[in-house]
């Protein structure tokens, strides 16, 4: 029977929704296989999420050290790495934590390593049938994972479907057996995002613009076309990347979660890490001059064209009504 | 500080439009425009910008074929002062865990700093860095988008969830990858890839490295693909075809119907 552990994140003393998800993705590996959550903290929040996640989870392993009272990957691996049993499959969110810690745990564990995951086909053996995607989207691949040693698996949060909790698990404490916790890496502080002039999350309607604005004086045309509608513009990375908008403008799971009613994603490809951040199931336009590009397979409605001419033809429009 | 930078020649997903080969088990690989690695620049940029301001020099490596040599030419003409080009036969097929293998034959056999990755590549995994300092037994940082050098240790910042970002203080040497928007990667014009056109780059394989050809390539890889494909998710988006005015006009009516006007 296949061991599988899941590294649940938390904050707060909550648990990430991703804590839901693993259950289904193990079961997706194997069926029969037995899941441990672990998760490792300091206090009364680490207690708290461990008591919490024995409703999801038969067993629920929990490490307390003031050392881990912020997580340090650093400090997590090698928790982890005197705790997980060789060969055993562990679950990794593929989030801005999980991709600090995850690659170099597989090394320490002497295991195979697959990053965001976004389904499994079962295993053939100790092969395990994993897809991915490429390119931003793009394209989807099958891999295979020679599992026999073991894996670390991250998964894409927000993709496995949720469990309910209904089982009556116990948290085991295996803070003794963590070992030393030293570490290079030192965490300071978290420095806050700054709030910026203009609140995109407190707007119904946005007009969010990505790569295909092609030049920073073109941004005047999507704010045109805000106007018209009684909309905010915000917009994806690359145009923060670029400084030609503030930070606080950015949709997505690096920047800011919106729940307008409708999103008209402007010469945007569509990422997951973009898509992340837009939540309640809004009215999603996507305007691309590539008829390829992934956002035509999550909006509700696509246009193929060039949103430099598109968007001043709209707002021409609206304003004649 | 003497700097290492990893970069990697992928498909430019600005340039192209990605299409399965009529097997339908690989991408139509014929027209496609290759470019350096995006979150690569941003890492050879802060690199440029650390030695400006405390000295040193700044090696760039990749583990690739032939046509690699393009990317480390035009690093180098950002103003990297040296290319390595890591390249056998027997390194192809190497998963990430090969890669980073190879990288660290090579960093051994010079004395870094400071080792930088993008923070992710065409294959969108974000693993080259975390494996590499792993094996090194280096501190490693992910997703970094701000470094701070002090005396024998430095302050980096990491971009996390909600646009925040987590302040660490990392020893030296290490690893760590760099996101977008750290910085801005300069412009490199023709000319700059001329200065740079007849530099010797020195070409590594696996005897050079003292890589046993079975830890890496193919047969070291437990992770391998299979094919590429196109996920079938239904129905998508409701395309909305004719004349811009028609689109407009219809798509003028949802919008209303959706709150959107």
């Amino acid at each position: 029977m296949t061991q599988i552990f899941a590294y649940v994140p938390f904050k707060n003393g909550v648990a990430e929704d991703v804590a839901l998800e693993f259950p289904g993705a193990a079961k997706k590996i194997d069926a029969g296989a037995s899941v441990t959550a672990v998760v490792t903290g300091s206090g009364a929040d680490l207690d708290k999420v461990a008591g919490e996640l024995t409703k999801v989870y038969s067993e629920v392993i929990k490490i307390d050290n003031a050392a881990m009272a912020y997580p340090n990957a650093e400090v997590v691996r090698k928790a982890l790495t005197n705790i997980i049993p060789a060969g055993a499959i562990v679950l990794v969110a593929h989030d801005t934590f999980g991709m600090d810690l995850a690659p170099g745990l597989s090394i320490k564990l002497e295991s195979a390593y697959a990053a965001d995951v976004v389904d499994f086909e079962g295993m053939d053996g100790s092969t395990l049938k994993i897809v991915r995607q490429e390119l931003g989207g793009a394209v989807s691949t099958h891999v295979t994972c020679d599992a026999s040693a073991g894996a670390v698996l991250t998964i894409r949060p927000g993709t496995f479907a949720p469990v309910d909790g209904s089982a009556s698990g116990a948290v085991v404490d295996k803070s003794g057996d963590a070992g030393d916790l030293s570490a290079k890496r030192t965490f300071l502080e978290v420095v806050e995002a700054e709030v910026g002039e203009v609140d995109i999350t407190k707007s119904d309607v946005l007009v969010s613009i990505g790569r295909g604005i092609e030049d920073e004086d073109n941004i005047e045309i999507a704010q045109e076309l805000a106007d018209a509608m009684g909309a905010v513009v915000s917009c994806s990375r690359p145009i923060v990347d670029a400084k030609w908008l503030e930070k606080s403008r950015q949709v997505g799971t690096s920047g800011q979660t919106v729940k307008p009613k409708v999103y008209m994603a402007m010469g945007i490809s569509g990422s997951f890490q973009h898509m992340g951040g837009i939540k309640g199931n809004p009215f999603i336009v996507a305007v691309n001059k590539n008829p390829k590009a992934p956002i035509f397979q999550v909006a509700d409605v696509g246009i193929v064209e060039d949103i430099l001419e598109f968007m001043p033809a709209l707002q021409e429009a609206i304003e004649a009504l | 500080m003497e700097i290492l930078v990893c970069v990697k020649r992928v498909p430019d997903t600005a340039e192209n439009e990605f299409e399965l080969n009529s097997e339908g088990n690989d991408l139509d690989r014929d027209d496609l425009v290759y470019s350096v690695n995006e979150w690569d620049n941003y890492a050879v940029e802060e690199a440029i910008q650390i030695v400006d301001n405390l000295g040193g020099s700044i090696t760039v490596v990749t583990v690739g074929d032939d046509e690699a040599e393009e990317v480390l030419r035009r690093e180098m003409a950002m103003g990297a002062n040296n290319g390595v080009l890591l390249s056998d036969e027997a390194f192809e097929g190497s998963d990430g865990k090969g890669i980073a293998t190879i990288l660290k034959a090579e960093v051994e056999k010079g004395n870094y700093d400071l080792i930088l990755t993008g923070a992710q590549a065409d294959e969108g995994a974000g693993q080259i860095g975390g494996m590499l300092a792993a094996m090194l037994d280096y501190p490693y940082a992910s997703l970094v988008n701000k470094i701070e050098p002090a005396d024998g240790k430095i302050k980096v910042g990491r971009e996390i969830e909600g646009g925040n970002q987590e302040m660490n203080e990392i020893e030296l040497p290490c690893v760590l990858s760099i996101q977008t928007g750290i910085n801005e990667p300069r412009y490199v014009g023709i000319r700059g890839i001329r200065k740079v056109a007849s530099v010797d780059i020195p070409v590594k394989g696996a005897g050079d490295l003292g890589l046993d050809a079975g830890s890496v390539g193919e047969a070291g890889a437990k992770i391998k693909r299979v094919d590429y494909f196109v996920p079938d998710l239904g129905d998508g988006a409701e395309m909305l075809e004719g004349s811009t005015d028609e689109i407009v006009e219809k798509l003028i009516e949802k919008l209303k119907a959706k709150g959107g006007l």
